[in-house]
């Protein structure tokens, strides 16, 4: 099982869970199973094509996939992967 | 006598000694530390949220030439959480308040106002005069110019961002270490991360970043301590905790790269697929109804009518409680795909959101629902307030 913590902006696809703890052996697999489950999530994290998209990031524990071995990057138990989106702040727009 | 050791070409003086003696004891600032302070020159974009700790310390401690960009005016909702302007400021421009208020804590700073919007055609003519550019802006497009620019430039980029309860913040664009495209080389589309007038932000926010990039600023100059460069600093103020991700240069960014395609400002906007900020976000109220819209005081004539409509109000239950229009019926916006049954594609429809952009989004989706007969009634609530009861409060 890997602990997925997921971002505020994320949350409203999560039911406002922070974390979701899911199975998988992988950053690929656990990030299907989270997707599974909370089928709007998948739409945020991957594009059309199926692949990460650009302004996500994921990381296990405190170390950036993108220079592990991406999402087959393998999970032991009491990894954490977070996911950390872009964000801007700000409060213009309606 | 005559002595080898010149004179310092900038000192303190005895007001300033006086003023920064709880710098001046410790041996990590000392005089040296203070005079490379008041020797500085920082650039603050934004005197917002992040931007009103970061003028107020700054200010106070020392550093010697600080520039403001900024070309919004106070308004009563900025006060929750941009401390530096007070009641009294609402109505003036941001740039002036702010000043008033770090002349008032710092007198010997000097100030520079500039009041624009930074675009690709300043920016770089703005930023090449300043050490360092501390970011406090609120949007994506002004995010990549202030990092491209910096990269471009040289000049460290000492970053803060924020949303709801949730908060990152590190310094970019030094000699060796990452910038903002590492980090994250495109922004997200727009409207798939709400901004924070939707999402909200916790007033103390932007203080716990500002004040984290006020200390990363002073850190750089004085030359101590371990910067925050390489590493992202996470906060999430409901659990209270604070996280920390490597961050690395990465070897296909497209601005610091070894294969680096940008070497020039671009259009930020076009890259990040927002209008350019001469077309309002939300239609203004005074602007002329277009195909598919519908004024506040025609709905209202509608309602009084009797007219057969459904009205529906697709904003969040926690803003209904703040204001609602009586016969709009609550369907969230995310609510909308499992709740169309609730709809009837035979009969007239007008939706209403805060501002007339997420209605949009609710009519654009049940176009596809094979909707036709549907109107958004613009500038939403906010339009209503003004138009047609003054008593629904504003938000």
């Amino acid at each position: 099982m890997a602990k997925i913590l997921i971002p505020t902006p994320l949350r409203q696809y999560t039911e406002k869970r922070d974390a979701v703890e899911v199975p998988g052996t992988t950053v690929g697999e656990a990030l299907g199973s989270l997707t599974s489950a909370y089928a709007d999530l998948r739409k945020q994290l991957y594009n059309d094509e199926g692949k990460l998209r650009s302004f996500v990031n994921v990381y296990v524990n405190d170390e950036d996939i993108r220079y592990l071995s991406k999402e087959a990057t393998p999970l032991k138990d009491g990894d954490t992967v977070s996911i950390v989106p872009s964000i801007a702040g700000g409060s213009r727009g309606y | 006598m005559a002595t080898d050791v010149a004179a310092p070409p900038v000192a303190l003086t005895q007001e300033e000694i006086f003023r920064y003696s709880r710098h001046l004891i410790m041996p990590e600032v000392g005089m040296e530390g203070q005079l490379k302070l008041k020797q500085a020159k920082v650039l603050l974009v934004g005197t917002g949220g992040l931007g009103a700790p970061l003028g107020l310390y700054l200010a106070a401690a020392g550093i010697g030439k600080i520039g403001l960009v900024d070309f919004d005016i106070v308004d009563h909702t900025n006060l929750h959480r941009q401390v530096i302007h007070g009641t009294k400021d609402v109505g003036r421009k941001k740039l002036d308040s702010a000043a008033d208020r770090m002349r008032d804590i710092n007198p010997n700073v000097e100030l520079v106002k500039h009041e624009v919007a930074l675009t690709s055609d300043n920016a770089l003519e703005i930023i090449k005069d300043y050490d360092m550019v501390v970011d406090g802006t609120d949007n994506f497009p002004t995010r990549y110019l202030v990092n491209d620019a910096c990269v471009l430039l040289g000049k460290p980029n000492v970053y803060g961002s924020i949303f709801r309860f949730e908060g990152q913040a590190t310094v970019f664009a030094t000699e060796d270490g990452p910038c903002y495209r590492c980090l994250y080389p495109e922004p997200p589309p727009p409207g798939l991360v709400p901004s924070c007038a939707e999402g909200g932000v916790l007033g103390i926010l932007p203080g716990m970043i500002g004040v984290v990039q006020a200390t990363e600023a002073v850190k750089l100059i004085i030359g101590q301590g371990e910067p925050l460069i390489g590493r992202l600093l996470l906060y999430d103020a409901l659990a209270m905790r604070f996280r920390e991700l490597k961050l690395r240069r990465s070897p296909e960014c497209p601005v610091c790269g070894p294969n680096r395609t940008i070497t020039k400002l671009i259009d930020y906007h076009q890259f990040c697929g927002v209008p350019s900020p001469t077309a309002a976000v939300a239609p203004a109220a005074s602007a002329p109804v277009k195909e598919g819209e519908i004024d506040p005081v025609d709905v209202k004539a509608k309602l009084d009518r009797g007219d057969d409509f459904q009205f529906i109000d697709v904003r969040e239950p926690h803003e209904y409680q703040i204001a609602s229009i009586p016969g709009a019926k609550l369907i969230p916006l995310g609510e909308l795909p499992k709740r169309v049954s609730e709809l009837d594609p035979g009969r007239d429809l007008i939706a209403h959101c805060k501002g007339g952009v997420r209605s949009q989004k609710a009519i654009d989706f049940l176009k596809t629902q094979g909707f036709t007969r549907m109107l958004n009634m613009r500038g939403g609530i906010l339009a209503w307030s003004d138009k047609v009861d003054p008593k629904v409060p504003k938000y």
